[in-house]
């Protein structure tokens, strides 16, 4: 299956804060993606969007409303929905379509603009809604989760500030002459340090910001590709976009309590580790075949997490790697070259497509400033709410 | 004033309060916050359930706190006080999130440790003060006087 479907085109809004409509940056992405494939957008016979997320919940359907942007074509459309994996099951929606042979062709766009601040639930009152009750009846904001997890590696793991500090430092680097990166300046772990603790332990610049931006893929069969004359495409070798298995015993963003383990005991794998574990099944391939990675820095400690539930390396041990260099440009794994949600902040529907365009940049070998040396493999990772997640793998 | 729960129905008050989960009569499983309709078991198909007290006491799974004040809906009172976040994984297997009991911040918690349930107020508006429950740490006799 790792054959036939082929990346053919990657662009990108740059992230910001710019003050315009999602669709502004979903078509300027979007032309960037058909450009860099070669490929008019009257020949595109599927458009999928990313639907825009507000606070947990969708928003804005997008799928039409990029085509109408784009001028319509004709083309079949769908928009999706998946939290911050929405990007990866556009893509994944894209995929199988063009398996199934019901399209040959098909543009994958996420954008979205969004709020300063915490990130917190719409107006109104919802007693039903966890995402509302978790604010209203214990203040547990977003950067509280993060804190949870943290916190966990510091009392099990030995983890210390200075270790969550230097994850900002090395993304910060990475992200340094990435042109689409909103933040481009080298830190100190001072620096991290210094900032305002906003939930013990982590300060301000341990926690991602959230920005405006967008992300497109032009995704193909192999046989078209092989028609328009690419020598030798990047392809996509699998998409994960699993659910949890019951119990999950993580505490999730944004509930209250965990499911229960006293009755069926704890599930073989976490929800986190399970999104990887399929990603690696479907492409036939093993951690140690990855060549980077590029995953949901929502914190900096929670790059650590998911270098472990990515099976880079063993469960406490994400630590040594970092101090190592190992997970550096030039170390063994560099982990979020493109510097990560730490440069970007988030755009929630166009961030997995952000990663899928990154991994794209660094097989090619054109991730100009931050590249990879040999990159053959490359995979992504992320994790939302209400259950959605998802990890591509991508190879040459 | 009156005293109320700021949620119905979701702990009971009195001298040894308690969270009221949801049994399945059919597999055992127990849900917090209280739920009704169909087990989330994926191999039960139970669709009945009782009401249980939780266990009172658990041990710390993570903690935080809330250095900033949070956005609506949470209701702060005039004078921010920064206040602790813990998860206590509770004997039934689930992990429940609270504040932390009044005068209790993260340097008093650690991974592990006992907590106990205490209901304290959350806020107080138009119709009196209203009630939450909090995570309060269990201090060992002896330990105390260390510190």
């Amino acid at each position: 299956m790792s054959e036939q479907v082929a990346v053919l085109g990657v662009g990108m809004h740059p992230w910001g804060k710019w003050g315009k409509s999602f669709v502004t940056y979903g078509v300027h992405a979007a032309r960037a993606a058909l450009a860099d494939a070669g490929v008019p957008w009257k020949d595109v016979d599927l458009i999928v969007g990313g639907e825009t997320v507000r606070n947990g919940y969708a928003g804005y359907v997008a799928g039409a409303t990029f085509a109408q942007a784009l001028g319509w074509n004709g083309a079949r459309v769908a928009t999706s929905y998946a939290a911050c994996a929405t990007g990866a099951q556009a893509l994944d929606t894209a995929r199988s379509r063009i398996l199934a042979g019901q399209s040959e062709v098909a543009l994958v766009v996420g954008a979205d603009t969004t709020p300063k601040g915490f990130l917190a639930p719409n107006a109104g009152e919802r007693w039903d809604d966890p995402d509302w009750l978790r604010f209203r009846l214990l203040g547990m904001t977003n950067p509280a989760y993060f804190a949870l997890y943290a916190r966990r590696r510091m009392d099990l793991y030995g983890a210390t500030s200075e270790d969550f500090a230097q994850v900002k430092v090395k993304n910060a680097r990475h992200g340094l002459h990435n042109p689409n990166a909103r933040y481009r300046k080298a830190l100190t772990a001072q620096d991290v340090l210094d900032s305002a603790v906003v939930s013990d332990p982590l300060h301000l610049l341990d926690i991602c910001a959230t920005s405006d931006g967008a992300a497109a893929v032009v995704l193909v069969s192999a046989e078209y590709a092989r028609r328009l004359g690419a020598e030798r495409p990047v392809r996509v070798a699998a998409v994960s976009t699993v659910t949890p298995t019951f119990p999950n015993t993580v505490l999730d963003m944004p509930l209250l309590a965990t499911e229960p383990a006293g009755i069926v005991g704890p599930p073989e794998r976490t929800f986190k580790e399970g999104i990887a574990h399929a990603a690696y099944e479907e492409a036939g391939i093993g951690p140690e075949d990855a060549s980077l990675a590029e995953v949901y820095d929502l914190s900096t400690a929670l790059e650590l997490d998911w270098i472990e539930d990515l099976g880079l390396c063993k469960r406490g041990e994400a630590e040594a790697l970092l101090r190592a260099g190992d997970t550096t440009i030039g170390g063994r794994i560099p982990v979020n070259p493109s510097g990560g949600l730490a440069c970007f902040g988030e755009a929630v529907p166009a961030q997995a497509l952000a990663q899928v365009c990154e991994v794209t940049w660094q097989l090619r070998g054109q991730a100009e400033g931050r590249q990879v040396e040999d990159a053959r493999v490359g995979i992504t990772a992320n994790q939302g709410l209400f259950g959605h997640g998802s990890s591509v793998l991508l190879t040459l | 004033m009156s005293v109320s729960p700021a949620i119905d129905g979701w702990f009971t008050t009195g001298p040894e309060p308690a969270l009221i989960g949801s049994q399945c009569s059919s597999c055992g499983c127990v849900f917090f916050p209280r739920t009704e309709g169909f087990c989330r078991n994926p191999v039960c198909d139970g669709e009945s359930f009782e009401d249980v007290e939780l266990s009172r006491r658990g041990r710390v799974w993570s903690y935080t706190d809330a250095q900033y004040q949070p956005p609506p809906p949470y209701i702060a009172g005039d004078e921010w006080e920064p206040f602790a976040l813990a998860a206590v994984e509770l004997p039934e297997g689930l992990v429940v999130l609270g504040q932390v009991a009044e005068g209790y911040g993260v340097g008093d918690l650690h991974i592990g440790q006992e907590a106990e349930l205490v209901v304290e107020t959350l806020y107080t508006d138009d119709d009196g003060e209203r009630t939450i429950w909090r995570w309060k740490p269990v201090v060992e006799m002896g330990e105390e006087a260390d510190q």
